[in-house]
């Protein structure tokens, strides 16, 4: 795997700096996120997830350690691979499985789609399906909060591909210069699309090499590893509260599927998902957790709750109906409807 | 009442509403210190300070990005576009984000903000930097579109765009920006959606947008003066909300319909017009309806050339002339 700079320190105990409680909301997380991809995966090979998806097996620790270490009010901004961190900041199960079942219980009552998953009561402002069209919508957000006096933080998830697209830069630059409170954060799952980002790209760290043309930090850590994940987004969510600017981080991780459900990641050489695999974030947390001395009971009762609501969603979009017609000419325009005419 | 060009009533428009509301914020290249490539910015930086109206980058993406993300969480921005041509390279926004990303949340997220640009020809800047792009805009479910012809109706029209809840997008037209008209004192709010009919007339319908509405007055003016013709004028003024009563009212009454586009031929807005009448009032028509527009061609540089291929006041009535005697 590429280099690692940051990795969990040695030597710290279950009530450091993150403790007991923390650790198990990281660790539920991590858990409920990967219950319902693989769902979403096993409802698409039944026929009942339609359309594209794009799962973030394998990437759990980064959508999970971010979202805990943000406050009510911070926001989210996703890409089309978006179904785990809208999860992670508290969205139902239920609505999220809908929306990509297409049922009326989705959380954009099937008008979204997987790629758009929104919830703004839980300050997902939306999962954006063009390549890097949400870094600068981002900045917009913290560019508000600055001129409003806001505490809040904006967050931009996105993947490597995302890197090398024009908006990218234009944000880093934008962010930088404005000393805008956002954290811009890559997941680098080592492959664009099909295509190995190594192949397309002319540094080996296609965020955190670039972040010096910026005038920003460079950070490369385990994306892998919820406590590291956790520990990076406190240090830049203070930085941002501060008035002291944006953050880059690269979080280096592995996804386990293809890119979207149509990719059997064939393209992958043999014994890379197996290698990767033995640093799954989940067995790595669970391991974490059992070290520090987290009884087995308390871990397998968070495993089935977390198996109870993904089972209960998924019989409960099951029995939803599909969306009414009458909802395809709402919301185009503010006032509800779509009338372009008089 | 003043005489006001063009160009200043941007500049007063935009004063009026920032000093109304302080969610109202401004930004673009060149438009702060400098006072914008056209000027029609001047004295914005120095009234409202450098935390509302603000210099970015040459960053198209990041400006319409910004813009949208303010507006999404509580703001009002006006984000400027220096020349409409540059709509290409942040298209991304245009076409998919502001529009549609009410449509895609089921009604949760918002997206108030103004876009205004530089649009049109005549300066000599050949073909990308004289376009006029409202068709690319009005072809998209989401958008609201405007391009006023006078300083009055910049004021009232931008006043309307930066209160209305949509996205809108605001054009600007460069060969108007030293016209003058006058405007009143105060307060001055429009209405989005609406046609204006600026000759009343009997004898044949001629709808124009921006800088066609003068040469279609003027137009006008000929026709009635060398050939007795009694044209209509409307300045459409808003393509997305279209008033299309005011335009089947003045077909209604005329019987005759003429567009006059400043745009390449294939999919203007003139034809969209003519399409609504072919449908909804065929039989009130005494004869074809007829579009003038520039040919199917990106625009030349020269000024002989691109006043060649422009619609002007002779080409429009003698277009008007020739159908209506035939």
């Amino acid at each position: 795997m590429a280099t690692v700079k940051d990795r969990a320190p040695a030597g710290l105990g279950l009530n450091d700096d993150i403790g007991e409680q923390k650790r198990l909301a990281l660790y539920r997380s991590q858990v409920r996120l990967r219950e319902a991809e693989q769902r979403a995966y096993d409802l698409f090979l039944q026929n009942l997830v339609k359309g594209t998806s794009h799962l973030s097996l394998g990437q759990e620790a980064i959508a999970a350690g971010f979202a805990e270490a943000m406050v009510k009010g911070d926001l989210s901004f996703c890409t089309y691979r978006g179904h785990a961190h809208t999860l992670a900041r508290g969205v139902p199960v239920e609505k999220v499985l809908g929306e990509l079942m297409q049922r009326d219980n989705g959380l954009m009552r099937g008008k979204g789609g997987s790629m758009h998953l929104t919830s703004e009561e839980h300050g997902v402002m939306g999962s954006y399906a063009i390549i890097g069209a949400h870094l600068p919508i981002a900045c917009g957000a913290a560019w508000r909060a600055q001129y409003k006096g806001d505490k809040d933080v904006s967050v931009c998830f996105f993947g490597d591909g995302t890197t090398n697209i024009g908006a990218f830069h234009e944000a880093l630059n934008f962010a930088a210069v404005w000393k805008l409170p956002v954290v811009f954060v890559c997941e680098n799952n080592l492959y664009m699309e099909y295509t190995p980002i190594a192949d397309v790209t002319a540094v080996e760290h296609p965020a955190a090499d670039r972040a010096s043309a910026y005038g920003l930090e460079r950070i490369v850590i385990d994306g892998n590893d919820a406590d590291v994940v956790y520990r990076a987004a406190q240090k830049a969510f203070a930085k941002a509260r501060a008035g002291e600017g944006p953050s880059l981080i690269e979080c280096m991780t592995y996804r386990h599927s293809g890119h979207s459900r149509a990719d059997p990641a064939k393209y992958r050489p043999d014994g890379e998902l197996d290698r990767w695999k033995l640093r799954d974030p989940i067995k790595i947390y669970r391991e974490r957790l059992k070290q520090f001395g987290v009884a087995e009971k308390v871990i397998a009762d968070i495993d089935a709750q977390v198996r109870q609501e993904v089972d209960d969603a998924t019989e409960a979009c099951k029995a939803a109906p599909n969306p009414p017609l009458d909802i395809i000419t709402t919301d185009v325009y503010a006032d509800g409807g779509w009338a372009w005419r008089n | 009442m003043a005489e006001l060009s063009y160009r200043d009533a941007v500049i007063r428009g935009i004063a009026q509403e920032m000093a109304r509301d302080p969610d109202v914020v401004f930004l673009g290249e060149d438009v702060a210190k400098a006072g914008g490539v056209f000027k029609a910015t001047v004295g914005l930086y120095e009234q409202f300070g450098p935390l509302r109206v603000r210099d970015t980058p040459i960053s198209e993406q990041a400006i319409l990005g910004a813009a949208m993300g303010a507006a999404m969480t509580g703001l009002k921005p006006i984000a400027e576009i220096m020349f409409s041509d540059f709509f290409a390279v942040c298209f991304d926004y245009i076409a998919n984000e502001f529009p549609k990303s009410r449509y895609m949340s089921n009604g949760q997220t918002k997206c108030p903000l103004v876009v205004r640009t530089g649009n049109g020809a005549g300066s000599r800047f050949g073909a990308q930097h004289s376009q006029s792009v409202e068709n690319w805009c009005m072809m998209i479910p989401g958008l609201k579109v405007v391009a006023p012809s006078t300083p009055l109706d910049v004021i009232g029209l931008l006043a309307a765009a930066v209160r209305d809840p949509d996205p809108v997008i605001f054009l600007e037209h460069k060969s108007l920006y030293a016209t003058k008209g006058e405007v009143p004192d105060g307060e001055i709010v429009d209405t989005l959606g609406t046609a204006k009919i600026v000759r009343p007339g009997k004898d044949t319908t001629i709808i124009a947008l921006a800088l066609m509405v003068p040469r279609a007055l003027e137009a006008a003016e000929k026709l009635k003066a060398e050939h007795g013709i009694d044209a209509e004028v409307v300045d459409v003024r808003s393509l997305v909300p279209l008033d299309t009563q005011t335009i089947l009212g003045s077909v209604a009454k005329t019987h005759r319909l003429f567009t006059v586009e400043e745009n390449p031929r294939l999919c203007g807005w003139g034809a969209e017009i003519v399409s609504i009448v072919a449908d909804e009032a065929f039989y009130d028509l005494d004869g074809p309806p007829v579009r003038i527009t520039t040919p199917h061609i990106p625009l030349p540089a020269a000024d002989i050339l691109e006043d060649a291929v422009l619609p002007t006041p002779q080409r429009i009535a003698e277009t008007v002339r020739r159908c209506l005697e035939s």
